[in-house]
């Protein structure tokens, strides 16, 4: 292997150096400074006699006399199942302690893309035990369901209860075929110590750990490297689902620390940049983490995705979470007013969507009258929604006996479906049950998404005058 | 593209590679003309030439580049990028450079894309049986038909002689033909001017295929969908943009055309989508059933796939292969609908080749060319004559994914100067689950005019009357409800109130559809056309029966008039129309 010590330009991420042999895109450099510290870096572009590498590690301690080596491969990642109950640093090195990793196998981060005709529809329901979720917007394995949040929401509470609960082992009866075991894929980028904390400890207490691969790459960790830490997370993922027949929860934390290290290296290469200084191809870069959430026809396993994102100035129009929404397959929002109410998780389920749930629910998956129960709790809290703000204007008097009941349907959906709290585990039997409870304060006729049959059988006529505790205005 | 013959492939020149940067790579001494498809580096990646500068041509390259090395071989075919044409295109899956993603799996042993690995278009070694339509001694031009094949159990495909194999007026005679089994490569007839033709044909995606003449379309492509049947019709032949933000319904919108549009063959194109919205199609539509003959779906249906996730160039290229199969049926005779989702993923994708190549931007980095190769790709649909006498169509449905749902941005505005028919998306009404969640506000469709006399022969005389009637209703409820936002429903005179509860049944039982619903995920135009005659009748009783002094609570509160919204669920609507219609008025003249 040849080593150069022909560096002409260092600038923020990246390095210059003059070669004279063939190197490869992508390939894989180790740079040794002055000081004998070895720093890793990636080629970016290469072409004849001139390679831009970008150091993963930041570049500082550098100079002019530094020698460069080229790996002659692209980047990969020791794969084990060993990996499981292990922590690891955005680079995918072990910092806890514990026994060296010997990989079975180790395997390119630039995942390929899965043969669309290989993939298997994901439509098997997992319940996460959170109503909003199960009975709104129901979550599927193979789906990629980001939490679109903003800064100091508690959204790692959220992902934590949705692990910790989704994780429950299936009940003993019935389907042999699930015998399929659970992981979570934990893959922290620029998140702060103190978050990385509570979330090892709530793995600890729950004694998760052990099934699970933690990827920290801390907010004082060199931004760059959190380009390779959710590549490291997904191949990691990828082959315990498929090679290892697991279903793999994957958790990415904070997309929105990812993207802003996309900005970084993209300004330091001068390129011509997109929206709001954010790469043209930044697209594309998401949708080749994202796509790899699936199931693969032949396969047992399978990778959720829970990327979670806090939208700057919670505002979803913003590049990151735009471009993100029109890759995954719906969204979760956290609401910051719902949050001050007080609502534990303050998931505002309107603008929230998953798009495999159609194929998700219903008979055999959770139960026949899953679609109608959610289609209708939709339309009547966006009524009451609509009419709160009306009642700020000529006051709940003025208006009929039915819209007071959108009203006092509205606020009993906040506190008693979506306000679980974060260690409530809720089966979907008890979520539609406080659906219903909801709905049959409504009259009967106002059901008009829902089959009559269903509407014979579940509402509750006694119910439909029950009082229901104000929320004060 | 593919090769369906190997021995074509006539190396011109090989250069070598000076520098790659992504799916951009360029080469030095390489003779090529732009356009060109090229191999690229010792793996021979497949691209095309896209700009050339000196003794340095630039490549798109159609794979991931990882690895690759200055130093390697770039070959040039020197043919421009192309597709295979013939019968076996119809319940086929595609990547953007029609490679078919069946037999990549099968080649490369595995779930994922593999680099390198190239495939005809159409299967060389299937046979099929040809029967002639044309004797020996009978004279054909261009573009006319010799014989069929049976392509699938819906589709008759029909071999034509190639456009290229004659002049514009000229015949030539057949001096041999004969039907039998016959693999796509074979000759099945000989001409006099020496033209061998074979069920296969080539051609260059980016080059429209020739037509005689394009005429005015006069037909719907009826959609089965309400809101866009009753509101804003689209001809065949004619052009659509659904922009919307995401989670408004743009992908269900075009699932729900590709699967019951009254098109003889769908083209679908997945441009930079969800790798589990085309396995959905996949699965589902050789299940689902042809509303017009109860054929599986997929006989009438060619899908293309390009995922957000596989290489950007070839998310370029994908639009243009899925546009010139769908000219290829066209010739045959047959109406086309392609639906294109999303075209703003292919402005992407052009924006993102562009400035790797550092061009000056236009508006928001898009290249500046952006609006001139929108237009041509919509152009390239239209209602033709074509080469050989057959009438065809191509329709052209674009879905644009605008960034943060805001329609002032360039793909929006370029594709709106183009397309005549432009169904909105509303993020408000996906919100509270009002699907299909277009915005009959801010929708139009400029081919109403011209499909209103096509309606009132098929459906009723006053098909456009009940239209603008319901246009009105609509019109007037927006007028209201910025009023009931200041003072509430209460507030306002008993007419206005009976207006919008009248407004309330045409937005949730007429323009609601509910795409997951057996029955009512499609709806005939019959039916489209009952269930609006019904809501009229319950507003013309109820005005009648508010003129005779009955309070409008009173009226609001019958008990027939809720079952408008199960209109769209019953199987036998006519009956239950009938009996709902007579019950509404029973009830409204028993109150005075």
């Amino acid at each position: 292997m040849k080593e150069y010590q022909t560096i002409t330009e260092i600038s923020g991420p990246l390095v210059y150096a003059e070669v004279d042999e063939a190197i490869g895109y992508d390939e894989i450099v180790e740079i040794e400074t002055a000081q004998g510290e070895t720093l890793r870096g990636q080629v970016l572009e290469s072409s004849d006699g001139v390679v831009a590498i970008q150091v993963f590690e930041g570049t500082s301690g550098i100079d002019q006399n530094a020698s460069v080596r080229f790996l002659g491969e692209t980047m990969k990642m020791p794969v084990t199942e060993d990996l499981l109950g292990r922590v690891l640093d955005g680079s995918g090195r072990p910092i806890d302690d514990g026994p060296e990793i010997v990989p079975e196998e180790r395997q390119d981060i630039v995942g390929a893309a899965i043969n669309p005709y290989s993939r298997e529809y994901p439509e098997e329901f997992i319940e996460t035990g959170v109503s909003a979720i199960d009975g709104m917007n129901t979550l599927v394995r193979g789906q990629k369901l980001p939490i679109f949040s903003s800064s100091g929401q508690p959204h790692s509470e959220l992902a934590m209860q949705i692990a910790r609960q989704a994780s429950v082992p299936e009940e003993e009866e019935g389907d042999d075929e699930e015998s399929s075991e659970f992981a979570v894929i934990f893959g922290a980028m620029g998140i702060t110590q103190e978050e990385a904390n509570e979330f090892m400890e709530d793995f600890e207490r729950t004694g998760a750990l052990e099934r699970s691969v933690v990827f920290m790459n801390l907010a004082d960790d060199p931004a760059v490297e959190r380009t390779v830490t959710p590549r490291m997370v997904l191949t990691t993922a990828e082959y315990l689902a498929f090679e290892k027949d697991y279903h793999v929860l994957v958790i990415l934390t904070d997309m929105t620390n990812y993207c802003e290290a996309l900005r970084e290296i993209g300004a330091a290469r001068e390129e011509v940049p997109g929206r709001r200084g954010y790469p043209g191809y930044m697209y594309t870069d998401l949708a080749q983490l994202y796509e790899r959430a699936g199931r693969i026809q032949g396969r047992d396993g399978s990778v959720t995705q829970i990327p979670i994102l806090t939208m700057p100035g919670d505002d979803d129009t913003h590049p990151i979470p735009d471009l993100t929404g029109y890759i995954t397959e719906g969204q979760i929002y956290v609401d910051p007013d719902l949050n001050s109410q007080g609502l534990q998780p303050p998931i505002n389920v309107l603008p929230s969507l998953s798009r495999l749930m159609d194929d998700g629910i219903g008979e055999g998956l959770t139960r026949e009258d899953h679609a109608d129960v959610k289609d209708q709790m939709f339309a009547a809290y966006a009524e009451g929604e609509d009419l709160r703000d009306l009642v700020n204007i000529v006051g709940r008097e003025a208006l009929s006996e039915l819209d007071n009941k959108y009203l006092d349907f509205a606020d009993a959906f906040e506190s008693e479906f979506v306000d679980q709290g974060f260690e409530t585990n809720r089966t979907i039997e008890e979520t539609l049950s406080i659906g219903w409870d909801l709905l049959s304060m409504l009259p009967k006729d106002a059901l008009n998404r829902i089959d009559e049959e269903f509407i014979e059988e579940h509402y509750r006529e006694d119910d439909s005058e029950r009082e229901v505790v104000e929320v004060a205005d | 593209m593919s090769k369906a013959e190997s021995t074509e492939t006539t190396t011109t020149e090989t250069g070598v590679i000076q520098s790659v940067s992504g799916p951009v790579v360029s080469a030095r001494d390489l003779d090529a003309r732009m356009n060109d498809v090229v191999y690229v580096g010792d793996e021979g990646l497949m691209g095309e030439v896209i700009e050339i500068e000196g003794d340095i041509t630039t490549v798109q390259v159609y794979e991931e580049t990882s690895g690759v090395a200055p130093g390697e071989p770039v070959e040039n075919t020197g043919e421009p990028l192309s597709v295979d044409l013939g019968p076996g295109m119809l319940d086929a899956i595609y990547d953007g450079v029609q490679r078919p993603l069946d037999v990549l799996e099968g080649k490369m042993g595995s779930p994922y894309l593999d680099r390198g690995v190239d495939a005809p278009g159409i299967d060389l070694e299937e046979e099929w049986e040809f029967e002639p339509t044309v004797e020996v001694g009978d004279e054909v031009g261009r573009g006319d038909v010799v014989g069929v094949v049976e392509e699938t159990v819906t589709i008759d495909h029909k071999v034509m002689v190639p456009p290229d194999a004659l002049d514009e007026g000229e015949t030539a005679e057949v001096t041999a033909i004969e039907s039998g089994s016959f693999d796509v490569t074979e000759t099945v007839a000989e001409l006099s001017n020496g033209t061998d033709v074979s069920m296969h044909q080539e051609w260059p995606v980016r080059e429209a295929r020739p037509s005689a003449n394009k005429k005015t379309p006069r037909t719907p492509l009826v959609s089965g969908q309400r809101i866009l049947d009753g509101l804003f019709p689209i001809a065949k032949g004619g052009t659509a943009a659904i922009p919307g933000p995401f989670g408004s319904g743009k992908t269900v919108t075009q699932h729900q055309l590709a699967k019951y549009a009254d098109a003889d063959i769908i083209v679908y194109v997945g441009c930079g989508e969800r790798g589990n919205e085309m396995t959905e199609v996949i699965e589902d539509f050789p299940e689902l059933e042809d509303p017009a003959n109860g054929n599986p779906l997929m006989a009438r249906t060619s899908l293309i796939a390009n995922t957000s996730n596989m290489p950007v160039a070839a998310r370029e290229s994908c639009i243009y292969t899925g546009i010139t199969i769908a000219e290829y049926y066209r010739d045959m005779g047959y109406d086309v609908a392609l639906m294109a989702d999303s075209t703003s993923r292919w402005a992407e994708a052009m924006r993102e080749i562009s400035s790797r190549l550092e061009e000056m931007p236009g508006e928001e980095g898009y290249p500046a060319y952006l609006a001139a190769r929108l237009a041509q790709f919509y152009e390239r649909a239209g209602y033709f004559e074509n080469v050989n006498g057959t009438e065809g169509s191509v329709s052209a449905i674009g879905a644009v994914s605008p960034p943060g749902g805001d329609f002032s941005e360039p793909v929006t505005q370029n594709t709106l100067r183009i397309v005549k028919t432009f169904w909105a998306l509303d993020a408000d009404l996906a919100e509270r689950r009002h699907f299909p969640s277009i915005n009959w506000n801010e929708s139009y469709s400029l081919y109403k005019d011209q499909l209103d006399p096509w309606f009132e022969d098929e459906v009723a005389d006053d098909w456009s009357e009940k239209r603008q009637w319901a246009v009105d209703v609509l019109d007037e409820e927006t007028e209201l409800q910025e009023i009931v936002q200041l003072v509430g429903k209460d507030a306002l005179p008993d007419d206005q109130q009976l207006t919008l509860e009248v407004a309330r049944y045409l937005r949730e039982a007429y323009l609601q559809q509910n795409a997951f619903h057996p029955v009512d995920t499609y709806c005939p135009p019959e039916k489209t056309y009952l269930m609006l005659t019904t809501i009229e009748t319950f507003n013309d009783e109820a005005f009648d029966a508010l003129e005779a002094g009955v309070p409008v609570e009173e009226i609001i509160d019958t008990d027939s008039a809720p079952r408008i919204n199960r209109i769209g669920v019953q199987e036998d609507y006519e009956e239950y129309v009938e009996d709902l219609k007579s019950e509404i008025k029973e009830e409204l003249r028993s109150l005075y």
